[in-house]
This record gives structure tokens, C-alpha cells and sequence, in this order.
């Protein structure tokens, strides 16, 4: 996930609508506009289809099969079709409420991800303004710069028993050890993306004699974008990895304590499940932020 | 006549991390309204450093840069600049992209209406009322130079500065450009200066041919006025004396007195 800090914004897309400029000069030359013909309609490909569907199927039906052999002699470990009852049975009914530390899946993965949203939020508000100004201005770049290189090895969870003393709650705490983790992909992408502004455009609006609002809202904005997007993305994926930890820590009704109640309980079925549903929302997330960001990136 | 754009003993010294570049030393040019001026030499001669200056990109290290009887301090639309790559916003439509210099240099004194008017009739004299609201992604390299010269029509410039504006255009399109840009500088009577290597496309364009000599410390080795009456119909010129003549005097001087040597650079 890490890797992907960098993204420039047309690397997705690069290949596919690369003007081809030289391999038609003729119409090139008159320059008429493009005529689109439909292209026939391709029969669908079977085998590519199959090459793209079999290969997951099979290492889910391997797992699945793997730890079915595994805990065929019993003991501790629940079976996946025990695992698949108590799913069944804990979906059936995802919104009960018996007592503030015995609630239903649902509420608890509500729970997780609107501290996850409050924290999230909170550092998209700090980050990317300072992000921008960072990015804008060498001189802050230098003054928050060590500060930033310090901080972000830093654990997010180092950060939970300040919150704890700040706040005198467990909520805030964990919602504060959100909004530490997120901050910092958001404000470094966000610099990146306005340093890396190419100085054609910046050019372009010193001629144009643009003010000050319309290079923000006109050429910066757009530009730094696909940058504040990635950030989010990285954001939101390390914020998901750090509620779980944080929620047991602090406890209260959460994905993360809920996980850590079940080990109590040592119902460890409950536990496969909260790993298969804690991975399916991380993904989501992630895909819905992936899409969004889709419709931002620009083609040059 | 007093020119029109002066530029009196310019030095342009870069401080780079290597130590200091000197690009220009002592360039001395006028120009006169109307005329039509190209720059050529060798890459790495200083001719975009010289354009630059002109636009105001660039501060001179000493000497002085004049348009129009005033000091060329800042950038501004007066001196509209053509990018060598076009430097369309990506994000913005073509309309969008003219829109935009139209509304810095109009938006305070006339409605929206007549600022879209504007926009929309410099994209038609460059041919480009076809596509007014694609991405500049979607069409041509040759259509996206089309709209960057409409942007700097638009703004009604006092003078057109072109940085190897067709340099990175295929042969018949740039001949297709050259051509219009021939007739749209006939109708709006521009002042051009124009950065390029093309000996070809500085003799069919020019009234006067600024050659420099090479790296570093270049300056301005020759002017060459090029006689011949317009309009000029680039298939006759092919075999007329004087553009032939012309056209041997560039070569000559950049390939025989001013042979690029690479080692050097």
C-alpha cells in the first residue's frame, strides 16, 4: 500500500489515448474532426474470462480446503462450516442492542467506521490546507518538515494515551489516534502534488496575470487533486488498520474491541468472522476511494 | 519610428548549481510594430532565454527590456506567450482554455456573453470551432498548438511571443499551421517574435531573421532581412531566388561561421 504514495496522475491512463500524431498524417494534415465508428461488436472471450475468474476461486476453495483438513480432528479451532453457522446466525440479526458492551455486528462496524470518518475527517481538514501551504511556500516546507520526518514513524497508537489524558475519554482517544495516523499521508501527498506542478501551467498563469484566487481554484486545485486523492486512500487504509488496535485498547462498542470481547468469550469463530469483515470494508473503502479518484485524474 | 519592443545591452547570467551560466551577453534588438521576427540558432543558444526575457518570465542581470515605451517587469497578457507544448489546461475544455485569458484581460469590463463571444472567435480563426468544449487530450498535437495560438489571440496580445511554437509538430501538419498562421498574422497585423530552428519556417514567415551565435555567452550574430512581398504562397516561394538566397544566408551562417560544436556544450 505504501508503495503507491507517488502516484502521477496520468500513470493509469498514459497507454491507451496517446495521440497518435505522426502514424496518420493525412487526415492529420486536413484536419478534419474525428469520425467515430463503432467498432464490431467482439464476441466475449471465454478463456480470458475463465483465466480472470478461476485463479481466485481456486486459492479461496484451497484456504477454505487447507483449514477444513486442519481442524478436522476438532479442538479449539472451529471448522469453516461452524465458522459459515455463526456467520449466518450473527447476520441474521445484525442490529440487536442487550447492554452498551453487547451489541450487534452492524453497530459495532458502524461504530469503527464513523470514528474512523470523525478522525478522518478532522485530519482532511488540518492536512490538506497545510498540506497546500507546505507545498507553496519553501519556508514553512522547511519549518514543518523535520517535525513531519520525526513524527510519522511514530506508532499511532504511542499517540492514544495522550489523547486519553487530553480528552478523559476512550471515544476522543481513539478518534485521536485517527486523526495523528491520517494526517500525515495527506499533508505529504498534498505538498508533493503542489511542488510538482508543472511550472508550464504556473507559467501559464503568470502570462494570463491570473489573481491569486483563480491559480488556486483554476490550475492548482485541479492539479493537486489526484495527489490529495492518493493520500486519502492511504489515509483511509492505515486509519481502518489503526481503529482496530485502538478500539481494543480503549474498548466501548467497535469492530476492534468486539474482536477482543470474543477472545474473552474465547468464541474464536467470531473472530475468523471479524477478520473476513474487517478485510471486506477496508476493501471497500479503499475501492469506493479508488473510483472517486478515477473520476478526478486527467488525462494530459 | 520608435520601436516598438527594445531590448538594450540584456546579460542573462544563470546561477545553477554547477556554478554560473552565462547564457546572454550584451543582446541588442528592436523591433518594430507589425513586424514579424524569428529567432534561430543552435540549441542551447539562449534564443528561449531571449524570448522569455521578452515575456518577462525572466529578469534580465542587467540591461534593459522595453514594450511600448514602458520597462518590461513582470509577465502579462499584453505579451502573450505561445508554450512549445501547447501547456493547455488538461482540465479544461478548449472553450475553457481561451475562456480563461479572456477573462483576465476582459472580465472586468465586459459581460460573460461577450467574453465567450471572444473565445469563440478566436477558436474559429484558428479552425477550431469543431471542437470547443473536448479535453485537450482528445484531439491532435496540431489542434492543441491551434488553441494555444487562439489563447493568445484572444487576449488581443501587443505582440505574439512563439516559442518554437510547431517544433514538436509532424512536417505537414506544421506546414498546415505555418500557412494560417501566415493569413492570421495578415489580418490581425501582429507584432511576432518567434523562436525556431527551421530555416524554412523562418524565411516564409519573417520580415527579419535574428541569427545567434552559440553557447554560452551568446548574442546576436545577424540580422537578415528577408524582401519578399506578402502575402508569400509557400509552393512559388520554392523556387524563387530571393527566398532561395535567403534561405543559403541562414545555412550559411549556421553551418559554416556558427557550426554547432556538441563537445563543447
Amino acid at each position: 500500500m505504501v508503495s503507491a504514495v507517488f502516484h502521477s496522475p496520468g500513470d493509469s491512463v498514459a497507454p491507451a489515448t496517446a495521440p497518435v500524431t505522426v502514424s496518420r498524417p493525412v487526415t492529420e494534415a486536413v484536419e478534419k474532426p474525428e469520425v467515430k465508428v463503432k467498432p464490431p461488436r467482439e464476441p466475449i472471450d471465454w478463456r480470458g474470462l475463465a483465466l480472470k475468474v478461476l485463479p481466485p476461486l481456486i486459492s479461496m476453495a484451497l484456504l477454505i480446503g487447507i483449514w477444513a483438513i486442519a481442524t478436522q480432528k476438532g479442538g479449539s479451532f472451529p471448522t469453516p462450516g461452524q465458522t459459515w453457522d455463526a456467520a449466518v446466525q450473527l447476520f441474521s440479526d445484525p442490529f440487536y442492542r442487550k447492554g452498551p458492551n453487547d451489541q450487534g455486528i452492524g453497530w459495532n462496524i458502524l461504530n469503527s467506521l464513523s470514528r474512523v470518518g470523525m478522525g478522518f475527517g478532522l485530519a482532511a481538514l488540518v492536512g490538506i490546507p497545510l498540506g497546500f501551504i507546505i507545498g507553496r511556500f519553501e519556508f514553512a516546507n522547511r519549518m514543518v518538515s523535520p517535525l513531519i520526518a520525526l513524527l510519522k514513524p511514530v506508532s499511532p497508537l504511542a499517540w492514544l494515551p495522550i489523547g486519553l489524558l487530553a480528552f478523559k475519554s476512550a471515544n476522543p482517544a481513539a478518534i485521536w489516534t485517527i486523526f495523528i495516523c491520517s494526517i500525515w499521508p495527506m499533508v505529504v501527498n498534498t505538498a508533493v502534488g503542489v511542488q510538482r506542478v508543472p511550472q508550464d501551467y504556473l507559467n501559464v498563469a503568470r502570462v494570463l496575470k491570473l489573481s491569486e484566487w483563480k491559480v488556486i481554484t483554476r490550475i492548482l486545485l485541479p492539479a493537486v487533486l489526484p495527489y490529495v486523492l492518493t493520500g486519502v486512500r492511504l489515509s483511509v487504509g492505515t486509519a481502518w488498520l489503526v481503529i482496530v488496535a485502538a478500539e481494543m485498547l480503549t474498548g466501548g462498542v467497535g469492530i476492534g474491541f468486539w474482536v477482543w470481547d470474543e477472545w474473552n468469550n474465547l468464541n474464536v469463530a467470531h473472530i475468523i468472522i471479524a477478520i473476513f469483515v474487517i478485510g471486506i470494508v477496508g476493501l471497500l473503502l479503499e475501492w469506493l476511494l479508488m473510483s472517486l479518484a478515477k473520476h478526478f485524474t486527467f488525462e494530459d | 519610428m520608435k520601436p516598438f519592443i527594445q531590448v538594450q545591452a540584456a546579460e542573462m547570467v544563470f546561477s545553477t548549481r554547477k556554478g554560473r551560466f552565462h547564457a546572454l551577453q550584451d543582446v541588442n534588438l528592436d523591433v518594430q510594430r507589425g513586424e514579424f521576427i524569428t529567432l534561430i540558432g543552435h540549441s542551447g543558444c539562449g534564443k528561449s532565454t531571449l524570448l522569455n526575457l521578452i515575456a518577462g518570465l525572466l529578469q534580465p542581470t542587467s540591461g534593459a527590456l522595453i514594450c511600448d515605451g514602458r520597462e518590461i517587469a513582470a509577465p502579462g497578457p499584453e505579451r502573450a506567450v505561445v508554450f512549445q507544448n501547447h501547456s493547455l489546461l488538461p482540465w479544461l475544455s478548449c472553450l475553457e482554455n481561451v475562456l480563461l485569458a479572456v477573462e483576465s484581460v476582459f472580465g472586468g469590463k465586459e459581460a460573460s456573453a461577450k467574453l465567450k463571444m471572444r473565445a469563440r472567435a478566436a477558436l474559429e480563426l484558428v479552425g477550431m470551432s469543431h471542437a470547443l468544449h473536448k479535453r485537450p487530450h482528445e484531439i491532435s498535437g496540431g489542434m492543441k498548438q491551434r488553441v494555444g495560438i487562439a489563447r493568445a489571440l484572444a487576449m488581443e496580445p501587443k505582440v505574439l511571443l512563439m516559442d518554437e511554437p510547431f517544433g514538436a509538430l509532424d512536417a505537414l501538419t506544421r506546414a498546415k499551421l505555418q500557412d494560417e498562421l501566415l493569413k492570421i498574422v495578415a489580418r490581425t497585423q501582429s507584432t511576432v517574435i518567434m523562436v525556431t530552428h527551421d530555416v524554412d519556417e523562418a524565411v516564409l514567415l519573417s520580415d527579419r531573421i535574428v541569427m545567434m551565435t552559440n553557447g554560452p555567452a551568446a548574442t546576436i550574430g545577424e540580422i537578415l532581412d528577408v524582401n519578399i512581398p506578402r502575402p508569400r504562397v509557400r509552393v512559388e516561394l520554392a523556387e524563387d531566388a530571393r527566398y532561395v538566397a535567403a534561405r543559403k544566408e541562414v545555412i550559411d551562417f549556421l553551418y559554416t561561421r556558427h557550426a554547432h560544436v556538441e563537445a563543447a556544450a
